[in-house]
């Protein structure tokens, strides 16, 4: 690791002030920025320690969502007990993330942040375009298994490895930001994140600097909700496919659906096409299928990671079935 | 680095207020940045100098010789080196020491020792919840921090609808609670069920 300088910021104000210096950079929770710091992916020459700002509450707010402080670990939000009653997709999706030991120091700032679990990505003797922009895709052509159907480019097929992303995705969740000259904006998650295309290093809207204070959630939309992540191994496991889906159907029809992707993308990805093909649709089987259809029609394999587009399918029929008539008759 | 370059840094970095240590000219990796800091372990107060990148995992080996935390893997992905930092299990190998200064941290050392072992290692003893013993210290001490969170309700994975705070810790339960803790000796069937006479004071 290389050497860098160390700063305990004492509170959002002087931290953004902070990490205006060149090669300084945020860290909270470290597991994510450690690990790549270890092996001279990240080289920061100076760090920038918010883990202790008082950012770590959960609040109610007046219209019925909640406000997520960037702080709260990925565990405190899980367990919250508002969090697993009105947003159970939230909690399911964090606590199939990582393993208790991470949970309890991932911060939710540092989890929208996580960068990709691209092989590639993590090997510095490999051309990359997003660690080493120029220096090519390995990936294209390599072993691809675990990356993106949707929305990749030439210079990049990497996916977002976030799970607790794609429930707030399906949530439509606010990012709430602080700029180092202090001014605050927020961004609708579905527009936070960028697509590789030619700059694949680029991965958010966030400005050099900026920090993320919060994340809002909306009142929770009607409906049941559910997150299921598919993956090689049973647990702490990255997913390969996962769907957070929230449903709200009358005794006909589907009244209202949100769909997202986990896995697929570089960035949590949204099926409007899905929403469309459920909403004021039958619950059954077809309507289903017909979703993930909708979902999946642009959907391009790179190779070893072809069958990512039928398990994303079928995770997506199995999801839906089980919000609809349960886990054991969905089998 | 000799030792009156090390000290002058060290002194340099000492006199800045709030932390900031010294300047680092990149690639230099002689003019590390050193802090003095003080760590709370095992119920003592302990005063190191550490370069800014030790992590808590070697602090706590090379510096304060505890040598009970293991290291596996270096990057979160095994939990040997599992501690409990204000109660709460983390990975020590991705945690900074500079940025555990004010928190309360339990080692293997502090849970029990010879003669007077906390219950859950007294359990892992009793059910041979081992073999080579690498993994042990970190399993340890990730079910301590994990009873507790079953103790608050925590939901995982596995439970079937994460609004109820009522966790039965089953075999299921454990295992994936557990998951972030690796044993190579795949001692895994008698850790179960040594945590298992912890929560239900019986074995399966
Ligand atoms: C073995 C292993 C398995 C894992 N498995 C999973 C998994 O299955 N699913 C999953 O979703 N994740 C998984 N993770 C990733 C984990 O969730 C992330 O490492 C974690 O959420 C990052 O949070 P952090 O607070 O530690 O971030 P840090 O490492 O502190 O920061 C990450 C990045 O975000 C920036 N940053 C942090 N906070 C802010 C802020 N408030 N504003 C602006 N920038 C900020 C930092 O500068 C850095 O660039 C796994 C990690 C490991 C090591
Ligand atoms: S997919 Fe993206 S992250 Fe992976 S090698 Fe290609 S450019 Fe790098
Ligand atoms: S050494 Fe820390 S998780 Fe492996
Ligand atoms: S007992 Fe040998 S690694 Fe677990």
């Amino acid at each position: 690791m290389r050497s860098f300088t160390y700063e305990r910021a004492t509170d959002a104000q002087a931290a953004v002030a902070a990490v205006s210096r060149p090669g300084a950079k945020f860290i909270s929770g470290g597991t994510n920025l450690l690990d790549l710091m270890k092996l001279d992916i990240e080289q920061p020459g100076h760090l920038v320690d918010i883990s202790r700002l008082p950012l770590r509450d959960i609040e109610e707010l007046p219209d019925g969502g909640l406000r997520i402080g960037a702080q709260a670990t990925n565990s405190d939000v899980a367990a919250d007990p508002r969090v697993r009653t009105r947003y159970p997709v939230l909690s399911q999706a964090l606590v199939s993330g990582a393993s208790g030991q991470l949970r309890n120091k991932a911060s939710t700032g540092g989890n929208l942040l996580q960068r990709t679990r691209c092989p590639y990505f993590y090997d510095t003797a490999a051309g990359c375009n997003k660690r080493n922009p120029g220096s090519g895709c390995s990936a294209i052509g390599g072993f691809n298994r675990i990356h993106a159907i949707l929305g990749a480019s030439d210079s990049c097929i990497a996916t977002h490895p976030s799970d607790m992303a794609v429930a707030m995705t399906a949530l439509q969740a606010r990012i709430e930001l602080l700029d180092a000259d202090q001014s605050v904006r927020r961004v609708v998650i579905t527009d936070f994140y960028r697509l590789p295309g030619e700059t694949p290093h680029i991965e958010t809207v966030l400005r050099p600097g900026e920090m993320i204070t919060s994340v809002v959630l909306p009142p929770p939309p009607p409906g049941r909700q559910l997150y299921r992540k598919v993956r090689d191994r049973a647990s702490y496991e990255f997913a390969l496919v996962s769907v957070a889906a929230i449903v709200s159907a009358g005794q006909e029809t589907i009244d209202e659906a949100r769909v997202a992707f986990g896995g697929v993308a570089h960035q949590p990805w949204r099926s409007v096409e899905a929403e469309a093909a459920l909403t004021g649709r039958p619950a059954t089987m077809a309507t289903y299928r017909a979703a993930a259809e909708a979902a999946m029609r642009d959907a391009v394999g790179q190779g070893h990671n072809d069958f990512k587009i039928e398990l994303a399918k079928r995770t997506l029929c199995r999801t839906l079935a089980q919000l609809a008539w349960g886990a054991e008759e969905a089998r | 680095m000799s030792e009156s370059d090390s000290r002058a840094t060290w002194a340099a970095s000492a006199s800045l207020a709030g932390g900031i240590s010294t300047e680092v000219e990149r690639g230099r990796d002689e003019l590390a940045a050193l802090l003095a800091i003080t760590l709370n372990v095992n119920g003592r107060l302990w005063h190191l100098e550490v370069d800014t990148r030790t992590s808590l995992l070697d602090a706590l080996r090379e510096h304060l010789r505890l040598t009970g935390t293991k290291k596996g893997c270096d990057h979160g992905q095994c939990g040997a080196c599992t501690v409990l930092v204000n109660g709460r299990r983390i990975n020590s190998c991705l945690a900074l020491a500079v940025m555990h200064e004010d928190d309360e941290i339990v080692t293997i050392e502090g849970l029990g020792e010879p003669g007077d072992l906390h219950p859950v290692q007294a359990a892992f003893v009793e059910c041979d919840g081992f073999q080579c013993g690498y993994c042990t210290p970190g399993q340890i001490c990730s079910a301590v921090g994990m009873l507790t969170e079953v103790a608050a309700g925590w939901p995982s994975h596995v439970t079937a609808d994460v609004s109820s705070r009522q966790i039965t810790l089953s075999g299921e339960e454990i295992r994936e609670r557990m998951s972030g803790n690796i044993c190579r000796c795949a001692a895994y069937p008698n850790i179960v069920a040594a945590i298992r006479v912890i929560a239900q004071g019986a074995p399966e």
